[in-house]
């Protein structure tokens, strides 16, 4: 039995004229002309890290101004400028563009061992648009009045030109159309490269969690990205072009804003969170040297969790009495379900098994205590009394923080601590991703948790300064301790990436003893990625090839354990049927 | 593998006790909805009726929560601690667990039916809008402040984002006297009755506001274009302190405003205190106390910017002396207490951004 | 190809349900509108996956026992390393400035998108194959 085989027309050997690049350009010509998915992936995660320290950097700022009643003296304008500038490059420069454009550029063909992107050009096109987009949002801070102010939702009609004019808010709006282009391509592409470029005997049923949670989010794409879009058209037109959609003097519904955004705004929450749960599905059974738990069930739970999302996205407006309660509430709450679920997948895949505490598997401990917090306020504020009580309070403000750090932050920054070794080829030093991971851990829970407090008493989000003499001022330093903790612990990560620079650790293909295909190729992998493939007979087809005598027991129980390979395996005639090199 | 499958059994077994107790721990729920006792859990046992009843729903679920995130989190820590890596030793590379994952996701289902259950109830009652409120206030939010009509009393108030403009206050004192913290008197003051149905009707004028009392525990976004009706039963006389909650434009982080719940005989006389006075023409409308024990009236139009005693108008009844308090946004104590029955200044402290702060007739 | 299709007939589904239901409980036009969208977004593609899956035969990557060696042949076509996605890039990005900051940036950024509409052609015509 030869498990190796090899790609029969490997690119390379018959067409080298076509494929194989060998005058591969370098540096400036690479970045503006390379199509491949990886050089491309790294461009978006490079770009969407400078978007992430910028906006923390604000964030740092936001945090300086309320540690005390009157703050440092920011301006009110000033304020509203960076929580907006924040929020916006957070939510749609960083952590969406982060997962889909980068992780999942780089991951998804590797883990269906496809050659690269189905359409590469497109890709590369989609990642200009999004460097383009976040430059545009950006320039909004040179311009004479200021960026937008509006906050990172953009009521109408806050955010028409009566109350907001001047070019700020004009470059917001055009850079969600350019982003917003830039996700549905990328999100196209990647369900196009899931369904069409998968390797012989990688079934839907065989793909890596990761993989499946990109399909799933790209398909969240794109329902939600075009109807942001055309909210955003919407918006464009009242303000230049005298249409009256959302200005009630014309006969035009505000609320109609809302729903809009909404309704691209919840499937975004899960576009955000969905490929950071891959990511810890990824990251926990190969700590734990144990196939995930509950496979299937799993991948129904991600698909009901998407589906749900598009039918919640009016509880985000339950304030405002002119939505139905009760459909929103349900929908909201059913979501726990699924997310149990996948709490459930996690914990049964760490159980009985061989956990080793290296950073990412820290990281993603940190993501599920995070996001056990997150998720469980999240479900309280699903009540709409209770989000009578607390909405667009700091309550509001810590559990979202809680969701979306818990999963962008500590399961983003477990994956590239996981896959950084496969795009570099070096490790990063495992002593200090440690302390990365406790500074933030501590900094992350004192944020945020006097932020629950605060907002049960009252304060509400998005204001430069509060009254003194209420009690909240010592809650509010603590936070602005717990931030800059946080800060701290991503000068300790640029630390860490500056020493893998300067005295680089070789990896090695496979350092982690990792699952998925992308472990099979060289680090960094060559440029369509393999060179050969071992035989895919379940969803880790590494491990698989690597440990022949510890293949996946389907079932925990029952009369026998019947040694099937993998999920779905129905012929169980996986390790059989590999062919020697064709 | 006998012993390893007993031993997964032994994890459901384990697993299925655990969650039993998060499923008594939901089911105790009416029990605990029942007593007044519970501990806050840092939120507000609430002022009004309505936000009582959010409150018994809040700690039930936080208990919940709490039941749910400990198990929850329990296991995690435990696989986190008891599975470390001692040795090479390959684990077993189970995958499937048809019966537990049955059972986990039945459970929770139960859970979120049984949340849902108590939310639907408490939001009936919460949203209950009564036919035959005793009194209807239309409260009208713009940048940055608020209005107040008392629609079927001909009287309003008006103030705009920091500024108090009407410190009425519990017992005749000033807001500021009577309030917990000065801080709680910032901006207009919204004078309800303890113990009667009010009727809140809610509109913007320009942007998206938020109508927020904490203690209250009640948000209600002021739209532009749709008109939101609710209703408060204000238990206890008190000040509480609200603001806007939606981001509405530069000056959101000030555009505060404060509920005075008075008694009813309180409240009617300072209905009656703020009514327009026959006598008085249209040039001066000085707040009146009508008798009574307790009537502290409401403030008059005032010269803009105005603040301090000075601005204070004359008492036309009562003759009770001035209070002097001052009630600019910093809310200094007063010095000088008054009686009952005075007639407080309206000092709008540097906030003559747009109207005058007036708590007069209604056109 | 039968799980693909399944999948975005599942989405279809699921949204036409949850839309009929949405709409008869609130009559609310625009949320309707969009699970509308939402069906159509699964039913179009589904539905043509679906027409396909039943005449095709399964495809290496649709079976279990599929292998490697059953896989050969062309995958596609891969281009190496191209400009014209920057040049078409900067060319939207030009027209998208064209609406903040004056009409004249549609001028540049109609050339450069021209520019790269066809050369993407060209190039097509000459690319490579893996």
């Amino acid at each position: 039995m030869t498990l190796l085989q090899h790609r029969p027309p490997a690119g390379a050997s018959e067409h080298p004229e076509h494929v194989e690049h060998h005058d591969e350009p370098t540096f400036v010509v690479k970045w503006l002309t390379s199509t491949d998915h990886k050089v491309i992936g790294i461009n978006y995660m490079v770009t969407a890290l400078v978007m992430f320290y910028l906006s923390g950097f604000m964030a740092l700022l936001l945090r300086v101004q309320l540690s005390s009643p009157s703050g440092i003296g920011m301006s009110l304008q000033t304020y509203n400028e960076l929580f907006t500038m924040h929020g916006s490059l957070m939510l749609y420069l960083f952590a969406g563009p982060f997962a889909f454009g980068g992780l999942a550029n780089y991951i998804v063909p590797m883990q269906v061992g496809a050659p690269d992107m189905a359409f590469p050009r497109l890709n590369a096109f989609s990642y200009w648009l999004y460097l383009t987009g976040s430059i545009t949002m950006l320039l909004g801070f040179l311009t004479s009045t200021g960026a937008a102010a509006f906050g990172w939702v953009a009521y109408a009609p806050l955010s028409t030109s009566a109350y907001s004019p001047g070019p700020g808010a004009d470059l917001w709006i055009i850079s969600l159309f350019l982003t917003g282009f830039s996700a549905v391509f990328t999100g196209v592409n990647l369900v196009a490269t899931i369904f069409y470029l998968r390797a012989p005997g990688m079934t839907m049923w065989r793909l890596p969690i990761f993989t499946w949670n990109m399909l799933v989010t790209a398909l969240l794409i794109l329902i939600a990205f075009p109807v942001l879009t055309a909210a955003m058209v919407f918006l464009w037109t009242d303000r230049h072009l005298g249409t009256h959609i959302y200005s009630v003097a014309g006969g035009g519904v505000p609320v109609l804003y809302q729903n809009l955004f909404w309704f691209f705004g919840h499937p975004e929450v899960y576009i955000l969170a969905l490929p950071y749960f891959g990511v810890a599905t990824e990251i926990i059974p190969v700590f734990s040297r144990k196939p995930v738990f509950g496979y299937k069930g799993l991948v129904f739970a991600t698909i009901s969790i998407a589906a749900l999302s598009t039918g919640v996205w009016a509880h985000h407006m339950f304030t405002t009495g002119t939505v139905l309660l009760p459909f929103f509430s349900l929908l909201s709450l059913l979501i726990a379900v699924p997310t149990g679920v996948k709490f459930f997948n996690w914990i049964g895949t760490m159980w009985r098994g061989q956990i080793s505490f290296k950073t990412p598997m820290l990281f993603c401990v940190g993501f599920l205590l995070a996001f056990l917090m997150g998720g469980l306020t999240g479900v309280m504020l699903a009540s709409p009394p209770i989000d009578f009580a607390t909405h667009d309070t700091y309550f509001v403000v810590a559990h979202f923080h809680q969701v979306l750090f818990g999963t962008t932050v500590f399961a983003g920054f477990a994956g590239l601590y996981f896959w950084y070794p496969k795009m570099f080829g070096r490790m990063l030093h495992d002593g200090l991703g440690k302390a990365h991971f406790w500074t933030m851990f501590v900094g992350f829970w004192l944020t945020y948790l006097p932020q629950y407090v605060l907002g049960l008493h009252g304060m509400p989000r998005r204001v430069a300064t509060y009254p003194p003499g209420l009690g909240w001022a010592s809650l509010n330093m603590a936070s602005t301790v717990g931030a800059f903790m946080i800060g701290l612990s991503f000068l300790i990560m640029l630390v860490n990436l500056w020493v893998s620079w300067r005295n680089p650790v070789p990896a090695g293909d496979n350092p982690w003893d990792g699952h998925g295909l992308e472990w099979f190729a060289s680090s960094p992998p060559v440029h369509h990625n393999f060179e050969k493939l071992p035989p895919i007979r379940s969803e880790r087809p590494t491990w698989d090839y690597n440990h022949p005598d510890a293949r996946t027991i389907a079932h925990g129980h029952g009369a026998a354990d019947r040694e099937l390979v993998g999920a779905g395996a129905r012929g169980a005639s996986g390790t059989g049927d590999s062919t020697t090199d064709a | 593998m006998p012993q390893g499958r007993s031993q997964a059994h032994d994890v459901a077994h384990r697993t299925r006790r655990r969650r039993r107790l998060a499923a008594v721990g939901a089911a105790s729920l009416p029990l605990l909805l029942g007593g007044c006792q519970l501990p806050t859990f840092y939120g507000y046992r609430g002022q009004t009726s309505q936000a009582h009843d959010e409150f018994l729903l809040y700690a039930g679920t936080v208990i919940a929560a709490i039941v749910v995130g400990v198990i929850t989190g329990g296991l995690i820590l435990w696989s986190v601690v008891r599975y470390r890596r001692r040795s090479d030793a390959m684990p077993r590379q189970f995958q499937y667990h048809i019966p537990l994952e049955i059972f986990y996701t039945a459970v929770p289902i139960v859970i979120v039916l049984v949340l849902f259950g108590f939310t639907v109830f408490t939001e009936n009652k919460v949203d209950n809008v009564s036919p035959t409120p005793a009194v209807a206030v239309k409260v009208t939010a713009f940048q940055w402040g608020w209005r107040f009509d008392y629609t079927n009393q001909r009287v309003f108030v008006q103030g705009v984002r920091t500024d108090n403009p009407d410190p009425v206050g519990l017992n005749g004192s000033t807001c500021t006297a009577s309030a917990p913290t000065p801080n709680d008197c910032l901006g207009p003051g919204l004078v309800l009755p303890v113990g009667q149905t009010v009727r809140i009707t809610l509109v913007s004028n320009d942007v998206v506001h938020g109508f927020y009392v904490p203690q209250f525990n009640f948000s209600r976004y002021a739209l532009p274009g749709v008109t939101n009706r609710f209703d408060f039963n204000v238990a206890r006389p008190g000040i509480y302190r609200a603001q806007c909650t939606q981001l509405c434009g530069l000056y959101h982080a000030q555009m505060f405003f404060h509920v005075v719940a008075l008694p009813p005989a309180q409240f009617d006389a300072w209905v009656t205190g703020s009514q327009p006075q026959p006598d008085q023409g249209t040039v001066a409308q000085p707040a009146v106390g009508t008798g009574g024990t307790s009537g502290a009236p409401a403030s008059a139009t005032l010269p803009t910017g105005a603040t301090g005693a000075a601005a204070s108008p004359s008492s036309a009844a009562g003759g009770a002396s001035s209070g002097g308090a001052p009630t600019g946004p910093a809310g200094t104590a007063p010095t000088a207490s008054s009686p009952a029955r005075t007639t407080p200044p309206a000092g709008s402290a540097g906030a003559a951004r747009t109207t005058p702060s007036t708590a007069s007739t209604a056109p | 190809m039968k799980i693909e299709a399944r999948l975005l007939v599942g989405v279809a589904l699921f949204f036409l349900v949850t839309g009929v239901g949405y709409w008869f409980w609130s009559y609310e036009q625009s949320g309707t509108v969009m699970l509308i969208g939402a069906v159509l977004l699964g039913l179009v593609p589904g539905s043509y996956y679906l027409w396909w899956s039943q005449r095709m035969t399964p495809r290496p990557e649709d079976r279990d026992d599929g292998t490697l060696a059953e896989g050969a042949g062309v995958i596609g076509a891969f281009p190496g390393s191209s400009i014209w996605p920057f040049v078409m890039g900067m060319g939207l990005f030009s027209c998208a400035l064209a609406a903040v900051f004056g009409l004249w940036l549609l001028a540049p950024g109609f050339a450069a998108v021209f520019a790269a509409a066809i050369g993407y052609t060209v190039e097509s015509r000459r690319g490579g194959t893996i």
